[in-house]
């Protein structure tokens, strides 16, 4: 089994009207209950949300306030899952609550350390 | 209490004092010994006071010939006693009495001690639970062999190869430092949880025996939690899981020990002290921002202390599922969380998912999914239950299934008819 890595995508509230706090709960609700179900195929891997505060750091010292700078999305969080290939990865992924609010899901697979190709590369600049 | 009720009694409250105490006293390579003297306290016991009746004081009677036979024990083994002194006072080296210390801290402070020895992954989880049930709970050899439905002479192979090799590796017998307790402690409480499931769902018929293990696990936790070094938000959380648990053991089984599924339990016959215990526990469990497994099974086992049958509550327990398949992932998890799925979200969506399972070594997983399609596709539902049928691997169990599947051809025969 490898492991794929989900990136969710939003974009950035402008203000409007927040939602209840029973909203709220609906929406975690129905994202536990996604991660749930994978979790309970045993192929859960970890995940996390990201806070809304940040900077994006550039080249020449620049710093920017705030992970949204230039793009009107932002990552919210992200899901690392276990599966055989990118396509059962992607399977998993088409039942994210995040496409039903008008977000996006990212699904790449997460690389592994390669033992071989490390030492190869430095038998090689030796 | 009858006379001849206190001997036995007294053996299972007192014996594992002494022996702890004289462990934590000797050391793990003279476990026997401190096992030999305990012994011969009883058997004193139940001489003397066969002949000249009850002592005044009967636990103070049992702790005084403890400490005179381990005295002449000392006496008479020099070279034993002296290696032990130079233990103890590693200054001295003078024959000093040695204090044979059974004050209710010391005695305290031994058991915690035995709690670590025992609870060491050096050796077998069955190895654990057995030498705990033995040493820490003073439990027989037959006792033990009846809840494993296992024989004697395999119980007590298993105990002399655990004490050989806790011998071999020398395993200190002391209070637990803090580094230890971390590194430690989810050992002990993982032991402390199987023991309490083999009361709690052994299949043995000593009902009584069962009940008691599941106290003796309690009762350990309970040291844990007493004691300032091991009360940790886990031991806290374990014990409330267990309180809640054994609130219902009265309304599990009739009188003819047969299973009585939770939604047909007699309310009153649960005990609603031990579940504000286990409120009070979780409330200790959660001061600070620890979360562990046994918190949420204990969040998922105090839902069940309300039996009403709302979507409300089955939503509440399938978060709770959510978050518990995030920390540990097991086959057993994952179906009692589609269970609640089907509760919450109805069975249709949880249908889909415990299809995806495709847990088919897994006996529990085709009674859910005989659960599941009754009422929706009956066909599917009696082929499942068949399925489970023979998996099933005790009288209880099969009772169980029988009677869904009897359930089911009664109401095909209705619909035929």
């Amino acid at each position: 089994m490898k492991e794929f890595m989900m990136l969710f995508r939003n974009e950035k509230m402008e203000g409007g009207e927040m939602p209840s706090a029973e909203q709220m709960q609906a929406v975690m609700s129905q994202w536990q209950n996604w991660i749930g179900n994978i979790a309970a195929q045993g192929n859960y891997a970890g995940t996390n949300r990201l806070g809304s505060e940040g900077k994006t750091l550039k080249p020449g010292n620049v710093s920017i306030d705030g992970p949204y700078a230039e793009v009107k999305e932002m990552v919210g969080g992200y899901l690392i899952v276990k599966a055989n290939t990118l396509d059962d990865a992607i399977e998993m992924a088409k039942s994210c609550p995040n496409l039903l609010y008008g977000g996006s899901v990212e699904v790449r697979s997460v690389l592994s350390m390669d033992a071989d190709t490390t030492s190869a590369t430095f038998l090689v600049e030796k | 209490m009858k006379s001849n009720e206190l001997l036995p009694h007294l053996f299972r409250t007192e014996y594992r004092k002494i022996v702890s105490v004289l462990c934590y006293l000797f050391g793990i390579e003279y476990i026997e010994i401190a096992e030999d003297i305990a012994s011969d306290t009883f058997l004193a016991a139940a001489e003397m006071w066969g002949m000249k009746g009850l002592p005044e004081n009967p636990t103070a009677w049992l702790y005084t010939v403890a400490k005179n036979k381990t005295k002449n024990y000392l006496k008479h083994n020099q070279l034993f006693a002296q290696k032990i002194s130079q233990e103890i006072n590693q200054s001295t080296y003078q024959k000093e009495e040695i204090e044979i210390d059974l004050s209710v801290k010391n005695i305290n402070d031994s058991q915690l001690a035995m709690i670590f020895v025992v609870c060491n992954p050096c050796i077998s989880e069955e190895a654990q639970i057995g030498l705990a049930l033995n040493l820490l709970c003073g439990f027989g050899v037959d006792e033990i062999a009846n809840a494993f439905l296992t024989t004697k002479e395999v119980i007590y192979k298993r105990l002399q190869r655990a004490k050989g090799k806790l011998k071999t590796q020398k395993i200190k017998i002391q209070q637990p430092t803090c580094a230890e307790i971390n590194d430690r402690l989810p050992n002990v409480l993982t032991t402390l949880y199987l023991l309490f499931n083999e009361g709690y769902y052994s299949n043995s018929q000593n009902k009584i025996l069962r009940k008691n293990f599941c106290l003796e696990a309690m009762r350990l936790n309970y040291l844990l939690v007493e004691n300032e070094i091991t009360n940790q938000p886990s031991a806290n959380a374990l014990l409330s899981l267990m309180c809640f648990h054994s609130s219902r053991f009265d309304a599990r089984t009739n009188e003819k020990d047969e299973m009585i599924l939770y939604e047909d339990q007699d309310e009153k016959l649960w005990n609603f002290e031990l579940i504000e215990k286990g409120i009070f526990y979780l409330n200790n469990a959660s001061k600070n921002s620890v979360l562990t497994k046994y918190h949420i099974e204990a969040g998922i086992a105090f839902c069940h202390t309300q039996k009403e049958d709302t979507p409300k509550k089955w939503n509440s327990i399938l978060q709770l599922y959510n978050q518990l398949l995030q920390i540990e992932y097991s086959p057993v998890i994952a179906l009692n969380r589609t269970y609640a799925l089907a509760k919450a979200n109805g069975k249709q969506v949880a249908i889909i998912e415990a299809e995806k399972l495709n847990l088919i070594n897994n006996r529990f997983y085709y009674s859910l999914l005989g659960n599941l399609y009754t009422d929706l596709d009956n066909t599917k539902a009696l082929h499942h239950f068949q399925t489970a049928l023979t998996l099933a691997n005790s009288n209880a169990e099969k009772t169980t299934i029988t009677e869904k599947i009897d359930k089911l051809a009664a109401n095909s025969e209705k619909n035929n008819s």
